[in-house]
């Protein structure tokens, strides 16, 4: 008999605040074991792969240039894209929100005479709960990913960009298939190859039943009217040719402006997401084609906060991401908590940046969950530089009332400095009956949330003021 | 010669005063002559990193006008010479930062040594803070100043490119993963078995240190004090 399944995330207090949420994060032994070893082994994978390219500056140079251009002229591209894509027999749609795109989607669903779609792994669809509103308006959307499968059938939410599932071992992907899909064979073990089968007969069903299936994209190429989906498992390929209707949800920063722009983020973006030099299965499809693929296919472009993140001039480097994950594997922020405690569908670095933009007012916290020890700088291959927009969001404040009074108090004293140099000698003559400790155990609040796992050291009897002084005697 | 200014930095200014005495004593003995402005107080890095804009634009100012006047300033803080470079050109359009060096730049790229006299016949093992190497781009610097020192024997830290879990105020207002971060450190600096871990920022020292002085394992160090040491 296996254990209950518990969904990862409804242990994660939901709205919590970043530091909250990560204290039970790291009271989870078994969540930070799995995390440690998988973005250990990614990171590892990355480093290697990246490393035998002679020109990886350069071509992260290059990515990150076509992405400012992009930004640049946004809305001309956008129109570019719509005039090839429908030229080629697509049909075009603009949301503006969530709301809307997941509307237009639905209301496609139902015109094909369906009431259930397969899905391509999507961050776009992640982001705007289509599987949530397909739900509550009698729709059903089947997640073909296996770790995005995985996470649907525990009723979790994703908590990895890319690796959906990366709280779970696989004796834990075992127990819930064994007990939520209803096809799984009996005698199930927990063989990586057994699992994969498994889910693979599961969803060999659903692929030849399917009418409609729902992807996102990575790439969306003005020049042609493109599409691009670039995957591990082959399940996305399946989505994309068997049903007859296929909806792709693009956020509009998915914009390149040329074909050839893609040799570039080819290289790139396998690489610095599973650490491989390329990927098995990219698929490009533009429009629709007589006798191959979906003769019914639809484009929803979709802002949803975007263009609000682009009239920031820091900020808008945010837009330039590809969803590679590499800056979440190599954080130790979330190596420790994983991706709930970021209450958001894009955790991590990235998600540190890009949650608290595409919605104004909320995550506050999020630009704080960070050391700014700039480990995701180092490797983001479009080069978004994370720290310098994580404290530029801090400067936008909102700033606790107690903190700024500190700050404004800290500031006034160091900007004069005889002010500073009375204070460093009130410390010494302070601190004088812990001297002989050298350290501080134990402080209030809140020099508590220091003392809880570190002492403090105290000042010393002489400073280097009064050395200096004397040497100059 | 070119004039040089000691930045000692707020951390060592109120903590840790043998860090800049042993930066006076490195640069002395290479016959440079040091200058320590006395008006000198913070570079405005903890105004920054935690959102006060206007606060550490009014800190980095006076930096400004306490260290305009020198060719050259050196500090032992890989962090606040980032915070110079990187982040004053926005906050109050200044390019002092490319006069600002942090000790191993100033020694290698500007004096052209490596080896600084010193002797230090101990085991020590060497944290690269996440500052002073990727902000600031130091590489091995300090490392190759160390592996000159007569009698020291370097042993490799595990996971040494991980942050400890300082951050500045990081640390406390999300203590708790900054703990966990910080117990990872302490526990690969003490399987070394090293007498002592060098880093080149107080700061990151002060955060180690204080969780070794509980979990036991090397004594914390700025590597100044190693190159300054002629024992």
């Amino acid at each position: 008999m296996s254990p209950e399944i518990v969904p990862a995330a409804s242990l994660i207090p939901a709205d919590a605040p970043f530091p909250k949420a990560a204290k039970v994060a790291l009271g989870m032994p078994q969540l930070r074991k799995n995390l440690a070893h998988a973005t250990g082994t990614i990171r590892a994978k990355r480093a290697n792969v990246a490393g035998e390219l002679d020109d990886w500056e350069p071509l992260r140079d290059t990515a990150a240039a076509i992405k400012a251009d992009v930004q640049h002229r946004l809305p001309e591209l956008a129109v570019e894209f719509e005039r090839n894509a429908t030229a080629a027999g697509a049909h075009v749609h603009w949301a503006r929100d969530a709301q809307e795109a997941n509307a237009i989607a639905a209301r496609i669903v139902r015109e094909a005479g369906a009431d259930e779609v397969v899905k391509v792994k999507s961050m776009a669809t992640q982001e705007i709960e289509l599987n949530e509103h397909f739900e509550a308006v009698g729709l059903k959307a089947f997640e073909t990913d296996l770790a995005e499968l995985i996470v649907q059938l525990a009723e979790d939410r994703p908590s990895h960009i890319l690796v959906p599932a990366i709280h779970y071992n696989r004796t834990e992907i075992r127990d819930i298939f064994d007990q939520r899909m209803s096809d799984a064979p009996k005698g199930l073990t927990d063989e990586p190859a057994a699992l994969a089968e498994a889910a693979r007969q599961h969803l060999r069903r659903r692929f030849l039943s399917a009418k409609v299936a729902v992807s996102g994209a990575n790439f969306a190429v003005a020049e042609t009217g493109s599409l691009v989906v670039v995957e591990s498992e082959g399940n996305g390929r399946m989505c994309l040719t068997m049903p007859q209707t296929l909806i792709s949800i693009v956020g509009i920063e998915k914009l390149l402006p040329s074909f050839s722009d893609l040799e570039v983020f080819m290289q790139l973006l396998p690489r610095s997401s599973t650490g491989e030099r390329m990927n098995p299965y990219t698929s490009v499809w533009t429009g629709a084609r007589e006798g191959d693929g979906p003769q019914d296919v639809h484009v929803i472009l979709l802002d949803n906060g975007r263009t609000g993140v682009l009239a920031d001039e820091v900020g808008r480097q945010a837009l330039s991401c590809i969803r590679c994950s590499a800056c979440l594997n190599v954080c130790p922020v979330y190596e420790r908590t994983g991706g709930h405690a970021y209450g958001h569908v894009y955790p991590g670095p990235i998600g540190a940046i890009l949650a608290p933009q595409l919605e104004p007012g909320r995550h506050d916290d999020l630009p704080y969950a960070s050391s700014l020890c700039g480990a995701c700088y180092e490797v983001c291959p479009v080069k978004i530089n994370i720290p310098e927009v994580l404290v530029h969001l801090r400067q936008q404040g909102p700033h606790q009332a107690g903190e700024r009074a500190a700050m404004g108090g800290a500031k006034a004293v160091m900007a004069r400095p005889r002010l500073w140099r009375a204070a460093l000698k009130a410390a010494r003559l302070g601190s004088m009956p812990w001297r002989r400790k050298g350290f501080l155990r134990r402080l209030p609040w809140p020099g508590s949330k220091w003392t809880v796992s570190r002492d403090l050291p105290v000042p010393p009897k002489e400073d280097f003021r009064d050395w200096w002084k004397e040497r100059q005697r | 010669m070119p004039r040089v200014g000691l930045f000692i930095t707020c951390v060592n200014d109120a903590l840790f005063p043998e860090t800049p005495k042993a930066v006076v004593r490195i640069l002395e003995r290479l016959g440079y002559d040091v200058d320590f402005p006395a008006a000198q107080t913070c570079c405005g890095q903890m105004h920054a990193n935690s959102g006060y804009k206007k606060d550490a634009a009014a800190l980095a100012g006076a930096f400004e006008d306490v260290f305009g006047a020198y060719d050259a300033i050196v500090t032992p803080s890989g962090s606040c010479a980032a915070m110079a470079r990187d982040q004053y050109p926005h906050l109050i359009g200044s390019d002092i930062g490319d006069h600002v060096y942090e000790l191993s730049e100033f020694l290698i790229d500007v004096a052209g040594v490596e080896d600084v006299g010193a002797r230090f016949p101990h085991t020590v093992t060497y944290h690269p803070t996440c500052h002073g190497t990727r902000a600031l781009g130091l590489g091995d610097k300090p490392l190759r100043l160390l592996r000159a020192v007569d009698g020291i024997e370097l042993v490799d830290l595990p996971a040494a490119d991980q942050c400890c879990g300082f951050g500045g105020t990081f640390a406390l207002k999300n203590s708790d993963v900054s703990s966990a971060m910080l117990a990872d450190k302490c526990r690969h600096a003490a399987d070394t078995g090293a007498e002592y871990l060098a880093a080149a920022d107080n700061s990151c020292l002060t955060h180690i240190g204080g969780g070794i002085h509980r979990s036991g394992g090397p004594r914390p160090i700025h590597y100044a004090e190693i190159l300054a040491s002629t024992a």
